[in-house]
């Protein structure tokens, strides 16, 4: 997306298809990635496409310094041994996580969220590890709770380190998902009008008060986070955060809306490396 | 129904651009306003999110969206635009991050005005 096109989609004169795609079709989801990872290194040619999973960090020294200190001895050690002690305990029915999911659950994290044809939506992760909950007897996890599902997630995506994000879209209804969530991400919303775009795309690397805005290419390879150390955001957690930092009514957290939202913002981080849990601000 | 609203929207707020203050305020018994008060409160204008202040010594740690304000008198001659600046940006210019701040009702119109003043004279 060049400049142009990002301040046309901000001022909301131009259809989000063909602001983005080529004449006729949809803009192919591979190029909306490079188009943005173009837009951003015009503006900071000197950060490396694979520094964009730190974030905000990439972009601040010390900041980055401070986290490599703190990555070396997490202080959130204890949750993650609580998630792999939840991954590990066998469903009443005797059956694992591990004999449910795809791969016995190790790199897979990459591959979600995907469109499941059969169900008509997108999928993520956690709906898939309910879906296995679920199939065996036991209860859904709440899906934005972090106790249960988050404890879990910070171990279960740990099994994934390294594997190269990889989300799909293929065919036409995954490729409305993807749109879907497009549109959401470049949307503004609530009372003080900002898109997700405004500030990740827009103002990417600028500092809002004292806190440096991270680029949106990155953004979903590292969940859940610890932020300040000790407290497990998930993904969706976050985007509602930042929905009522601009006074938007959050969409509920597994909603279509918010699943197709993780969709085209995952797909944006294809090819770079998964590492869960880390820390932040 | 409007002030409603803005009630249950200045509840819900989290993070740096709503952050904590709006309690302490309403306890305090209400003292006028000043522009700069509603200027500097980030429930309020929370201009210094994206505007520094050079000739103001205590506007620290500020953003950097949007340009300094500075010498503004000088920059904007007819007042009633820079009214109209923060009254809606998006008006001059439609991808503009600055928030519709009289549009979307997040200031009134007495407010707006107090600020106005504020940062004419900056
Ligand atoms: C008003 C500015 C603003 C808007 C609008 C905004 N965010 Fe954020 N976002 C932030 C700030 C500030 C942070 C914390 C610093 C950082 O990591 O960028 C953040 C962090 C994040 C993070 C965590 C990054 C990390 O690595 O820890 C994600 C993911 C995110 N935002 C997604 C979104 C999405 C999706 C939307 C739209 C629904 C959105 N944001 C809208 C300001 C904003
Ligand atoms: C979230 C970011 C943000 C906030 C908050 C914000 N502004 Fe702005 N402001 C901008 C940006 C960006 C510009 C640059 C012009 C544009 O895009 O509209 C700007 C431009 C301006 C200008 C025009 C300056 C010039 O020289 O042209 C004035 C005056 C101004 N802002 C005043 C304010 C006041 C007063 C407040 C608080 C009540 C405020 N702004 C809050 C982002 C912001």
């Amino acid at each position: 997306m060049r400049q142009q096109i990002i301040t046309k989609l901000l001022a909301g004169v131009a259809g989000l298809g063909l602001a983005l795609g080529a004449v006729g079709a949809y803009a192919s989801p591979e190029s909306d990635r490079q188009e943005l990872i173009k837009y951003y290194q015009s503006k900071y040619p000197n950060i490396k496409i694979d520094d964009y999973v730190y974030g905000a960090l990439a972009f601040d020294e010390d900041s980055k310094a401070q986290y490599d200190a703190i990555m070396e001895f997490p202080p959130y050690e204890a949750d993650i041994d609580a998630g792999r002690k939840l991954w590990e305990t066998p469903f009443k029915n005797g059956k694992t996580y591990a004999s449910c999911l795809p791969n016995g659950g190790k790199n897979i994290a990459g591959n979600y969220p995907m469109f499941d044809e059969a169900k008509g939506k997108v999928v993520t992760l956690n709906d898939a590890i309910n879906d296995c909950r679920t199939a065996n007897g036991e209860e859904a996890y709440k899906l934005g709770d972090k106790n249960t599902m988050g404890k879990l997630t910070a171990y279960m995506r740990t099994l994934s380190d390294g594997m190269l994000m990889n989300v799909k879209v293929q065919g036409p209804k995954a490729m409305a998902a993807y749109e879907d969530g497009k549109k959401s991400f470049f949307t503004r919303k609530g009372q003080l009008n900002f898109a997700c775009a405004s500030c990740h795309v827009q103002n990417a690397g600028t500092r809002l008060r004292s806190e440096l805005i991270s680029p949106a290419v990155g953004h979903t390879v590292h969940w859940p986070v610890f932020r300040g150390g000790d407290n497990l955001v998930m993904l969706q957690n976050r985007y509602e955060g930042c929905f009522k930092q601009v006074r938007a009514v959050p969409p509920a957290i597994g909603s279509t809306t918010m699943n197709n939202l993780e969709y085209f913002h995952s797909s944006l981080s294809n090819g770079l490396p998964m590492k869960a849990s880390v820390f932040r601000k | 129904m409007r002030k409603l609203h803005q009630v249950a929207m200045a509840c819900a707020i989290s993070a740096i651009m709503l952050s904590g203050t709006a309690l302490a305020q309403n306890a305090a018994p209400k003292k006028e306003e000043t522009g700069k008060d509603i200027a500097f409160n980030r429930t309020k204008g929370n201009c210094l999110a994206c505007h520094g202040m050079p000739t103001v010594p205590d506007a620290e740690s500020t953003g950097l969206y949007g340009p300094p304000l500075i010498a503004m008198s000088a920059r904007f001659p007819d007042k009633a635009k820079l009214r109209a600046q923060i009254w809606d940006a998006t008006a001059f210019n439609p991808a503009s991050s600055m928030i519709p701040f009289g549009k979307h009702g997040v200031l009134t119109e007495e407010e707006i005005d107090k600020v106005t003043d504020f940062v004419y004279g900056l």
